[in-house]
């Protein structure tokens, strides 16, 4: 394929020490693109990442590997795009194959609501710099031949936002390029190395308590999938979370082609195929909060029947797997980064059901923000006290899972 | 086997047929009124174990009932 795919992708494993600049925690692919940031773009070498299981163990190894800055809301799209960009030139940048691909996404519309939300959607993004289209039914057609633009009779295809900057890329591949990029400047990462405690000095956090021992720390960071809240209240944090599991599958090798990563908001649900040819599928959240990895038959059955309506030639495929991950859902749909009112404690979190794609983005701009002590402007409107000011970002609608 | 809610009044159900229901809880501590408006609309408990919850059984006899759940598990305790 090219250069990198021979490339054997090496860790070095350090002793822990007692004392770090910057400890972060949650060995996922944005506490590591943070330390990879830190260490490349400012200089900051000493810092720790602590995962508690495996890195790449959460959500950043159960996602559906979605690409995409077609959002609804400004901020958004600017801040999705600034990922766009710095994932098209990752392999370059790191030198790891993370298999990534563009591959062109289109989001359906079924109804006259639908079509005045999609095509909301293209002038939104064409101003503020993402590359989306309305395209009729014919067009999709040529995109997609495998659709059922009749939609079972049910859900008629009435036209679609196109965006073709819509990529993928390899989970994993994404979390052991940040990580090997950044054991290369020197950053540890310290794999089960479960966060008990955090040190407060005064008004302070000065460090975290593990298993191994404490170890104290300029700044913590929160980098936590899933069980944020659990850590924020160690700190004396509440914050406005759910926890919720969302649930994927994939069906078994599919001969044919299958370009785009098709969305529908009417039928919540989303398909592309991975690159050994499965159909990958996932859908809405659970309803209730939990932590459960569990999955449900419930979900398959429901997801199965309208992925369907739109592709019928999926009938003939079998599912393979299927499995969970659960999503730190925020009340607006956007994420949470920044300052959090406690000196020495930055957060990263309400990555819901969109952290994947924005994982090169969020790491830059949460490193700049730890080097400089300056929100930067890419991401001050997401901060933690936007929903005391009334600034809530709120883009349900580009979700996708919801 | 999927996950069962018992209902006082249809008995053990799929969890399917339930709607989740909030308990909102502002701590104590918590004095001041704005912190305490802010709290109450979007900061969220969120226990990882065992909480007391609400569930609307709306595929069946339409009535609350009060649960305890491990949210760690997903079991109706």
């Amino acid at each position: 394929m090219n250069e990198f795919v021979e490339r054997t992708i090496k860790f070095t494993w350090q002793k822990p020490k007692s004392s770090y600049d910057v400890v972060i925690v949650g060995g996922g692919g944005h506490g590591l693109a943070t330390a990879y940031y830190l260490a490349t773009r400012h200089g900051i070498t000493n810092v720790a990442v602590l995962e508690r299981n495996y890195i790449g163990s959460g959500n950043s190894g159960r996602n559906t590997t979605i690409i995409r800055s077609n959002y609804g809301i400004p901020e958004s799209v600017k801040f999705y795009q600034r990922s766009v960009d710095l994932y098209a030139g990752l392999e370059q940048e790191t030198g790891v194959w993370v298999m990534h691909r563009q591959k062109g996404l289109l989001w359906m519309a079924h109804t006259e609501a639908g079509v005045r939300a999609e095509r909301a959607r293209a002038e939104v993004n064409t101003a503020f710099g993402a590359k989306t289209e309305y395209v009729t039914p014919a067009q999709i057609r040529e995109i997609c031949p495998q659709i059922d633009l009749r939609g079972g009779g049910v859900w008629p295809v009435m036209g679609a936002s196109y965006h073709a900057e819509g990529a993928s890329a390899r989970h994993d591949r994404v979390v052991w390029a940040f990580a090997e990029g950044a054991m290369k400047q020197g950053v540890h990462i310290h794999q089960k190395t479960a966060v008990t405690g955090l040190i407060k000095s005064g008004d302070r956090i000065t460090g975290v308590e593990t298993a191994a021992g404490s170890i104290s720390a300029g700044a913590v960071v929160s980098a936590v999938g899933g069980h944020v809240t659990t850590l924020a209240s160690m700190a004396g944090l509440r914050l406005p979370i759910r926890t919720h599991r969302l649930q994927a599958f994939v069906t078994n090798h599919y001969a044919q082609e299958f370009k785009p990563i098709v969305a529908s908001a009417n039928l919540l649900f989303y398909v592309s195929q991975t690159a050994r040819g499965e159909m990958l599928l996932g859908a809405e959240i659970d309803r209730q909060p939990s932590y459960s990895y569990r999955s449900g038959h419930h979900f398959l059955q429901s997801c199965a029947f309208r992925a369907l309506t739109l592709f019928p030639f999926m009938r003939d495929l079998r599912i393979l797997r299927q499995w969970t991950g659960v999503c730190d859902m925020s009340p607006d749909y956007s994420p949470i980064m920044g300052l959090t009112g406690i000196d020495g404690f930055f957060i990263t979190t309400g990555w819901g059901t969109w952290g994947f794609k924005a994982i090169p983005a969020g790491g830059e701009q949460m490193a700049e923000l730890i080097a400089t002590g300056k929100t930067p402007p890419l991401i001050a409107p997401f901060s933690l006290a936007r929903f005391g000011q009334d600034r809530t970002l709120a883009d349900r609608g580009s979700a996708g899972t919801h | 086997m999927s996950l069962r809610i018992t209902c006082p009044n249809c008995g053990p159900r799929a969890i399917e047929e339930f709607l989740y229901g909030e308990i909102p809880e502002v701590p104590e501590s918590l004095t001041d009124l704005d912190a305490r408006d802010l709290d109450r609309a979007f900061m969220r408990k969120n226990p990882e174990g065992p909480a007391v919850e609400r569930w609307f059984h709306a595929a069946g006899c339409r009535r609350w009932l009060t649960t305890r759940r491990d949210t760690r598990t997903d079991e109706v305790l």
